[in-house]
């Protein structure tokens, strides 16, 4: 059976929904990225509990047409990416603090 | 402003989303600054409960960069309530302070909550002229010790500092202090009138000549060629430019509940307190006036810095008429290029006249007694 990773927003950034993307400011170093719409979708389910696999198929394979193990490697890929970043906290264990709350907008 | 930011600004305009809005938390300071705008009694600012409920609605409709100011804000004691409040939603926060009331403590607690930036108010690196400008004695070194706190926690300072004539031989003095302290900083050339119209302020504007050689210093302008160069013929597309981002992706709240589309430009649009945010924001009939100037309707689309100028139209509301020239940024204008705005030229006409016309209005009917009174008047 393999790993199951969990994934949550790092409580040090600044976000927004704009449109259908994704503002998020890291305060580490003012770095401003945008998420595009799948991206962003997995942003808003990082809750710290729900492990990422279930997020991919529940949010992202009933949303998209696409391969489930593809769309399971591409997120943990992103993932790592917005990790590294420090705008998203990883483990293979459930994360219970940062759960910043966000809200939907225009 | 980066790339990615203007891009957004331009994306949240499209979606008449506003990306940024300045918060008032009080207009109270323990400072007394004498080209301040406010008026710093309390008459009746907005309760913990409301702020929140503002902020909620805020995040609601898109904001992002959410910035408390004051008066100074640490006077509240439920800032730290609100501040948090405001992370939780998300929002990209940035701070106006004195940071007369920063310790290591609240220092530290801005870093837990990971604040954008803190702007820190700083006239003069000399302790005699900041104070007397803050009219509170220690207030300089209160405040640089503030920054050092800051600074420990890896928290991003800004010095603002505000050319008068009481500070204006000390502009290169704060830019050393700013160095010193690893912090950024900026001069705003311009004192502005108070909220309430009153224009006396005004008189510690430093003036024409501090300004030019201002608008010349690289220090401050970067390439002094291209800023001080003529300004290029406005173009059909300048005609519709919008003058700047209020009331259209931005907006102002005072600690009243007031919504105003810039902290600058006080025509109130609604209060919070009686209407969401949103419903202001969407539906004022003053916001949507705001809205429609573009330069071509102004009575600056005939000037020859229309294309260039920062024609403020809350400074030029104050005069009167969102759609006139804001004098202030007609001096920039020909302090920057050495041409005069035709408003300035307007001006200088007018203030000719006036005497023509008063003289000519004031001859009473000659008679023999008169003649001589005539002949000596100035």
């Amino acid at each position: 059976m393999s790993r199951k990773l969990y994934v949550a927003r790092s409580p040090r950034i600044a976000a927004r929904k704009l449109g259908e993307e994704m503002l998020v400011m890291s305060a580490v170093d003012s770095t401003l990225f945008t998420l595009n719409p799948t991206a962003t979708i997995l942003w808003q389910a990082a809750d710290g509990a729900t492990p990422l696999d279930e997020i991919v198929e529940h949010k992202i394979c009933s949303e998209f047409d696409v391969n489930p193990d593809e769309a399971l490697r591409d997120a943990e890929t992103l993932a790592n990416d917005l990790a590294t970043r420090g705008i998203l906290l990883i483990s293979e264990q459930p994360i219970g603090a940062a759960k910043p709350r966000l809200q939907e907008s225009a | 402003m980066s790339a990615l930011l203007q891009e957004m600004g331009d994306r949240a305009l499209a979606l008449g989303v506003p990306l940024s809005v300045q918060v008032d938390l009080t207009y109270r300071c323990n400072e007394q600054c004498i080209h301040c705008y406010l008026d710093h009694t309390d008459h009746g600012e907005m309760t913990t409960a409301e702020i929140k409920r503002l902020l909620a609605e805020m995040a609601e409709a898109g904001v992002f960069i959410l910035t408390f100011s004051g008066g100074e804000i640490f006077l509240r004691r439920d800032f730290f309530d609100i501040l948090e409040y405001a992370r939780e939603l998300t929002f990209c926060v940035k701070l106006k302070t004195n940071a007369v009331l920063i310790r290591e403590a609240q220092a530290a607690r801005l870093r837990d909550l990971a604040v954008q930036s803190i702007q820190v108010s700083i006239y003069s690196h000399r302790p005699e002229v900041h104070d007397a400008i803050t009219k509170v004695p220690g207030s300089l070194r209160r405040s640089i010790n503030a920054i050092r706190f800051l600074k420990s926690q890896n928290l991003k300072v800004i010095i603002a500092n505000v050319l008068m004539t009481a500070n204006m031989e000390d502009i290169h003095g704060v830019r050393a202090l700013a160095d010193e302290l690893g912090v950024e900083c900026s001069l705003d050339p311009t004192v502005t009138p108070m909220m309430d119209g009153d224009r006396s302020i005004l008189n510690l504007n430093a003036g024409d000549s501090a300004l030019r050689q201002i608008f010349r210093d690289e220090a401050f302008i970067g390439n002094a060629e291209e800023f001080c160069a003529p300004p290029p013929t406005p173009s059909e597309d300048s005609m519709d430019s919008l003058p700047c981002s209020a009331g259209h992706t931005s907006c102002y709240v005072s600690p009243y509940g007031e919504l105003y589309p810039c902290v600058q430009f006080p025509l109130s649009c609604g209060n919070v307190r009686q209407q969401s945010f949103l419903d202001i924001w969407r539906n004022s009939q003053q916001l949507k006036e705001v809205r429609s100037i573009r330069l071509r309707d102004t009575s600056c689309s005939k000037c020859a810095h229309g294309a260039t100028c920062t024609r403020c139209p809350g400074l030029a509301f104050l005069e009167g008429n969102m759609r006139g020239p804001s004098t202030a940024d007609c001096e920039k204008s020909y302090a920057r290029t050495g041409i005069p705005s035709a408003n300035l030229l307007a001006k200088k006409e007018t203030n000719a006249a006036p005497r023509r016309l008063v003289q000519i209005q004031l001859v009473p009917p000659i008679t023999g007694s008169r003649l001589s009174n005539l002949a000596a008047a100035p």
